[in-house]
């Protein structure tokens, strides 16, 4: 069995209310950090930790924590973004609702250690059931005394509130998260500055993931180097990936960095397997933005090595031979799967969701939709494929923010590895079966 | 002072300059074109992505190259930086690319537009685009709204440029419009149909690069090559009073702001002065304008003959060995592309 860190107590009933978390050794965290520890100290835990961001980009935490600007007389801010929103990563949703009082503890900690008296959760707004526990949670951590003025009668004041997102991918963006939090429209910002410097209202802020900011609990638990100790590498600690698609036990599970692909997705203690009894076709290892790797790549290596669930190995090979762990978000596809049909399902997710500053993206994720709905109607050309190609290497790299190179990743990616198949879908559509009918493409909503 | 070489020139620039104003002290065809810029507004540039560079070495320090292409307009000079533009095949490239992302939703109706012939969009996709297209979907279109009585939106020809969201926030009070709705759907809008009105409304006509914001009081009086442009200036008690005007057969047609070579506002002109003082007799003449325009006619070169159309590619920095076709359609801005 290996090592839980986040969800060690997860099938403890109540393990939602404060009384059972904190039975089971909840707070302790706080409690050493702000009793016995300085704000360096526990900075220097995280560092040595090696724990990176978990939310998409794998920044390592304890140096952008370092980064974060101390002028004088000024406050700083805790972000946490919990806005997740990238399709195929659930694992935020999991930890908030399940072990709401992990996230606040977190909260509390690293806000202490940054030096930060006010904090916020930014929540995506779709979690609506989620807001409720997040919201009770914090009211019982004021009433017993962990939120609020001089907790622990240290002298440190920490005020934390909760912000519900509109239901806009774009605001998981930390600058266009950190404008909706301002109250303004959530357009990415134009970097630099970077939030460390400006952020909430111009001042520094550090904006971390759900998963992220849990993990500094354990980190000052069990201290930084036990922590480093577990997984591969610079891939150190524990990682909750969210497992979905064709396989039998879909859900939330909580490895240790350096689990072999093979072993997570054939496995009864995580995926078990393809439903069906069917074959692997492919993969996209890390939410809908990292490119799409077939079985023999996500497997192994290009040089053939076995491909381990950590930010290194997924990424051998660049996006040549190899992809991200991104979110964590692990969508597996069977042997039935179209990959073009799927490829337009995400390319619609990330046209609808530009938030339309930067020409490259708000006019090139909408004219990749149309043809790819134009090809998986039965009514694309070889040239088509080709357009793609060059449409998404245009937009890629010439974005404000990262979200054009999200679109354009998927594109690049499926026609990389798949070209047979769309060549296939625009030559031989009368052999495509479903065409016609599985999407019912002509009564999706006008492109 | 930093010093940074662009494009294989180097020149020493103040602490805190931009690539582009960098490149702009240079002159000539370093310059990338700008489409969302402004210099006289703050925070102005960074999203129409036409202004991109590539950063071979990022300085004297950490000459690490950028790993993606730059906005000019929103990066500073570091001291040893080396900047391409013109000279690096991938960002002529990647422009390319960028022009015709801005041109896939336009709808190309130059010929019945009033910005046509000082039309930023018209210049960029005439030096730095293609000449053909290879978007054949359905354009995106929005009704034409009047915004007051003097300022016509048409937002399908808009490039969301945001410079005169950032004209309204910075030079009036309590800006009454901006961009609503997300993504390709986005508009620029007042959202339950407001009026703009005030002293200074008439200034996002003159910011807006496209013909997406137009003159209500000049609509189709004349094509703007077949005006004549002169500065002129009174006293105003609101303004600088700096405008130029233009001119046909010894009537002023229209007033606006003076601009720069690089078509930006010189300083930002008050209504009374653009709309209510339309005799010669209002302004002191101050001589014809010189107006630098890249691809279209300059100024009161209008009549010239088909013949000097090189001389004035030439004068107005036009890129060489491009080809030039001699003829009727050199001349006119309906036939660029
Ligand atoms: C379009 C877009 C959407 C994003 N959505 C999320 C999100 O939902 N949750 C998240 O934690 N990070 C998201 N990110 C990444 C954040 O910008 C940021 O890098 C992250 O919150 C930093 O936290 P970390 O260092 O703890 O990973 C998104 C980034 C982009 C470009
Ligand atoms: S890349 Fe897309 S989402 Fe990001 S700023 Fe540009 S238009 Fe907005
Ligand atoms: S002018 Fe620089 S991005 Fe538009």
């Amino acid at each position: 069995m290996s090592k839980k860190l986040l969800l060690q107590h997860i099938d403890v009933p109540g393990i939602n209310t404060y009384e059972v978390y904190r039975k089971q050794g909840g707070y302790k965290a706080v409690e050493k950090a702000l009793k016995e520890m300085t704000a360096d100290q526990i900075l220097e835990e995280v560092k040595t930790s090696g724990l990176r961001g978990r939310g998409g980009a794998g920044f390592p935490t304890g140096m952008k924590w370092s980064f974060l600007a101390k002028p004088e007389g000024v406050a700083r801010y805790l972000v946490c973004n919990a806005d997740e929103s990238e399709p195929g990563t659930f694992k935020d949703r999991y930890l908030m609702e399940k072990i709401p009082h992990l996230l606040i503890e977190g909260m509390i900690a690293s806000s202490f250690a940054l030096g930060a008296n006010t904090a916020y959760i930014y929540i995506r707004g779709e979690y609506f059931y989620v807001h409720r526990i997040l919201e009770n949670a914090i009211k019982e951590a004021y009433a017993n005394g962990w939120l609020g003025k001089n907790i622990l009668g240290t002298g440190y004041d920490l005020d934390l509130y909760m912000q519900i997102g509109a239901g806009a991918y774009i605001c998981g963006e930390e600058t266009a998260l950190l404008e909706s939090l301002e109250g303004k429209r959530g357009n990415p910002r134009i970097k630099p500055p970077f939030p460390a410097v400006a952020g909430l209202w111009g001042r520094p802020t550090v904006v971390n993931n759900v998963e992220t900011i849990a993990a500094v609990v354990p980190i000052i638990n069990e201290g930084g180097a036990n922590y480093a100790n577990i997984g591969v590498g610079k891939s150190t600690g524990t990682k909750l990936i969210s497992a979905s698609g064709h396989i039998n036990k879909p859900g939330v599970y909580e490895i240790e960095l350096g689990l072999p692909v093979e072993e997570f997705i054939y496995s009864d203690q995580y995926c078990g397997g393809i439903r069906n009894g069917k074959e692997l076709k492919a993969v996209v290892a890390g939410g809908s933005s990292v490119p799409i790797l077939p079985k023999e790549l996500i497997l192994k290596t290009a040089a053939g090595e076995p491909r381990l669930m950590s930010y290194e190995s997924l990424g051998d090979g660049g996006f040549q031979t190899g992809t991200m762990l991104g979110s964590g978000g692990f969508i597996v596809m069977d042997e039935d799967t179209s990959i073009v049909k799927n490829l337009y399902t995400f390319s619609r997710f990330y046209h609808h969701e530009s938030c339309g500053q930067c020409s490259p993206c708000r006019e090139g994720t909408g004219w990749m939709e149309k043809i790819l709905k134009k090809i998986i109607s039965g009514n694309g050309t070889l040239s088509d494929v080709d357009l793609l190609w060059d449409i998404q290497s245009k937009i890629e790299g010439k974005t404000i923010c990262p979200l054009g190179e999200a679109a354009a990743w998927p594109v690049a990616a499926a026609i990389r590895h798949f070209r047979k198949e769309f060549e296939e879908y625009v030559t031989n559509p009368q052999n495509i079966v479903d065409v016609k009918h599985y999407y019912r493409v002509n009564n999706l909503a006008a492109v | 002072m930093p010093k940074v070489t662009i494009d294989d020139i180097e020149i020493e620039v103040p602490d805190g300059t931009t690539i582009l104003q960098a490149a702009r002290m240079i002159g000539g065809e370093v310059v990338p074109p700008a489409m969302c810029y402004h210099s006289k507004l703050k925070t102005s540039g960074g999203y129409c992505r036409t202004c991109i560079v590539k950063v071979e070495k990022g300085s004297e320090k950490d000459p690490r190259p950028m790993p993606k292409p730059v906005p000019s307009c929103r990066t500073t000079v570091m001291d040893g930086m080396v900047v391409r533009n013109k000279t690096a095949p991938d960002i002529v490239e990647a422009r390319a690319g960028i022009v015709e992302f801005l041109l896939i939703n336009h709808p190309l109706d130059c010929p019945v537009c009033d910005q046509a012939g000082e039309c930023d969009l018209q210049d960029l996709a005439y030096e730095h685009g293609k000449s053909h297209s290879r978007y054949d979907f359905q354009r995106r279109t929005f009704e034409k709204i009047d915004i007051g009585e003097h300022i016509k939106l048409h937002m399908t020809r808009c490039i969301l440029c945001y410079r005169c969201v950032k004209t309204a926030e910075q030079i009036t009070d309590g800006r009454v419009h901006g961009v609503i709705y997300r993504g390709d759907a986005a508009e620029i809008s007042t959202y339950i149909q407001n009026v703009i009105d005030n002293d200074f409304s008439g200034n996002v006509i003159d910011v807006c690069p496209v013909g997406a914001l137009t003159d209500r009081t000049f609509r189709f009086k004349s094509r703007v090559w077949f005006t004549k442009p002169v500065d002129a200036h009174r006293d105003c008690p609101k303004c600088s009073g700096q405008v130029r005007l233009w001119e046909k057969g010894g009537e002023v047609l229209r007033v606006t702001a003076r601009k720069d070579k690089y078509g930006e506002v010189e300083s930002f002109i008050c209504n009374e002065c653009r709309y209510d003082k339309k005799n010669a007799s209002d302004w002191v003449i101050e001589g014809p304008s010189k107006v630098d325009r890249h691809s279209v006619i300059g100024a009161n070169h209008y009549e010239n003959s088909v013949l000097s159309a090189t001389d004035d590619r030439q004068q107005t920095g036009l890129p060489h060995g491009k080809k030039v076709e001699l003829g009727e359609g050199a001349l006119n801005p309906n036939n660029i592309y």
